[in-house]
């Protein structure tokens, strides 16, 4: 069985965010990239999922520039099997849906994983549009994942709930909170493992971008913490009342 | 040309989230020049469609088919998309919930839209179409603009207030085609709780964390959500460590809200919990650790044991409540 996992390489969570060009692009001077998290637990997952059929081939798939490929390479450490770079620098969210659908349909995968979000544009949009443009059944916010007797069971995230889930392949699922706990890490073997694995460059396909950035902003400064003193929580409820109006 | 809203009803019933979205689909209606229609699947009693023109819909729209008995996005998305066409829709709008979310951005792939995702204000301008949304996790925000004839829009819970703009509203039936080949990835089974508070519906979250020692001292986190009619949340920790339900957790990996008052109680403050948070409107931080990087997020704190201020909070926000 073969699954393509679509991972985004974003900046760390802790970096501090900052644009350039007249605030129309990123900055990306000394930013740290990782793998996005929701990806991370998704490859985590799968991997175990593997351990446990045998029969399963994990394909990273990104979309980006060469610039990525550290962050591909750390997903073959952590025990991918092989990837795939579509050479593009992302125009907006359909154009990188399209080229994972392209992705899939030159190749003979079961299913897609894809993160349900990415922490940059926060999105949450990219597995949805490409189960559209296959024509697949997409289970968003994937909460928990296995394969059982050649079936997939997967239990995603409703508002209020949960559902659970018996879907035939091929099909799109978005990893979220639950699919896996606690990411793993590259081993040492790994990462000498990780150079010898296929790392496959190919060329993307066209798609006008409906959508675009015209301006980035950061928030305001924030004003500093009112502080008040733990014996006088009615001083508390007063603010935030008569000055903040919430209560 | 008109604005179409997908209004989720919950067994036949709207929520507040339904009207803060009318109230938005309406003010872009107003600056459109243009009227606001409301799409509802299932089975809802008429009074109830009627509070939709309380909120400026001048039209609502009824899809009842057998077929669209289980949600699914792709059977869901297929007859939104073929309302918006028939409508002649070049706007339209859905919350940006978990369904809402999927919802949106198939639609957008099958009416060949832009698609904004989370939005939190009114588009700045209609043409160019340009509206801001949040980016790198709350860091940032960037204007958006969509650049297709159609534009598709998910809105953040809580992000809009409520305008009320009464319209004569009419009810239509309406019907669309739906294939066998779309309802694939059926539910097997739902667990829903109806009548509870969402997390990211509610306006005022009580969250606890670590700090907090165990499961056994969530009474008076409890306590204080019930006294402020608010929804209860936890910190990833937590969650891990199996004190509270994983659909407690907020932050990155968890849920990302924006109430209008967010306690964060025994919590730090990590940047990825911030993240999840960071919309809220005014945060109060309530830690021993003065330190803790929660304060500088925060609006309001208090450096002090739980064990002893909240337990006072709730006395004083009873007092405060029974005087209101």
């Amino acid at each position: 069985m073969k699954v393509l996992l679509c991972i985004s390489h974003v900046p760390d969570t802790t970096s501090r965010i900052r644009f350039t060009d007249n605030d129309t692009a990123f900055d990306k001077t000394d930013i740290q990239y990782i793998i996005g998290p929701h990806e991370e637990l998704a490859l985590t997952r799968l991997l175990e999922v593997k351990e446990q059929i045998g029969d399963l081939n994990i394909t990273v798939l990104n979309v980006g520039t060469a610039e990525t490929e550290p962050t591909i390479r750390k997903a073959l450490a952590v025990g991918a099997d092989d990837a795939i770079r579509v050479d593009a620098e992302p125009t907006d969210a359909l154009f990188v849906a399209k080229q994972i659908a392209e992705v899939f349909k030159n190749g003979d995968f079961d299913f897609i994983v894809t993160g349900k979000e990415t922490i940059d544009f926060n999105g949450a949009q990219v597995g949805e549009m490409v189960a559209e443009l296959l024509d697949l059944p997409s289970i968003s916010s994937t909460s928990h994942f296995e394969i059982k007797d050649g079936k997939a069971l997967l239990e995603r995230e409703i508002d209020g709930g949960k559902e659970e889930i018996e879907v035939d392949f091929p099909f799109v699922s978005t990893a979220g909170k639950g699919f896996a706990i606690e990411p793993r890490i590259p081993s040492m073997r790994g990462i000498m493992q990780a150079r010898r694995k296929p790392l496959k460059v190919v060329q993307p396909v066209e798609q006008a971008a409906k959508t675009k950035v015209n301006k980035f902003y950061l928030p305001e400064p924030k004003g500093a913490c009112k502080m008040v003193d733990a014996e006088n929580v009615e001083e508390l409820i007063r603010l935030l009342h008569e000055e903040a109006k919430v209560l | 040309m008109s604005v179409l809203v997908y209004t989720e009803n919950w067994d036949g019933k709207f929520k507040k989230s339904t009207y803060e979205l009318l109230s938005y689909a309406s003010e872009i209606a107003k600056m459109a020049n243009t009227e606001v229609s409301a799409l509802t699947i299932g089975e809802v009693a008429e009074d109830e469609l009627k509070t939709l023109g309380t909120y400026g819909a001048s039209k609502v729209l009824v899809l009842k088919d057998e077929k669209l008995k289980d949600f699914i996005a792709k059977s869901y998305s297929s007859a939104i998309s073929q309302v918006a066409k028939k409508e002649d829709a070049k706007i339209v709008v859905f919350a940006n919930s978990v369904s809402g979310r999927a919802l949106a951005a198939r639609t957008a792939v099958q009416l060949d839209a832009g698609f904004a995702p989370g939005v939190m204000q009114l588009p700045s301008s209609l043409e160019p179409f340009v509206v801001r949304k949040k980016a790198y996790s709350g860091k940032a925000f960037a204007d958006y603009e969509l650049m297709a004839d159609v534009k598709v829009l998910s809105l953040t819970q809580n992000s809009f207030e409520l305008i009320e703009n009464a319209k004569d509203i009419a009810i239509e039936e309406t019907s669309v085609e739906i294939h066998d080949e779309d309802l694939r990835a059926k539910p097997k089974n739902v667990e829903k709780q109806t009548g509870k508070l969402l997390i990211t519906e509610a306006e005022i979250l009580v969250s606890a964390g670590r700090g907090l020692k165990g499961p056994e001292n969530w009474g008076m986190i409890e306590e204080m959500a019930e006294i402020l009619g608010a929804a209860t949340c936890c910190s990833r920790p937590v969650a891990d460590l199996g004190w509270r339900p994983h659909e407690e957790h907020v932050g990155q990996t968890g849920k990302v809200v924006a109430p209008n008052l967010y306690f964060a109680i025994g919590i730090s403050g990590a940047i990825q919990h911030l993240a999840g948070v960071n919309g809220s409107k005014v945060m109060v931080a309530i830690n021993t650790d003065p330190e803790a990087p929660f304060f500088e997020a925060a609006d309001y704190g208090i450096v002090g044991d739980a064990f002893k201020v909240v337990p006072a909070l709730n006395e004083a926000l009873k007092k405060f409540k029974a005087g209101q």
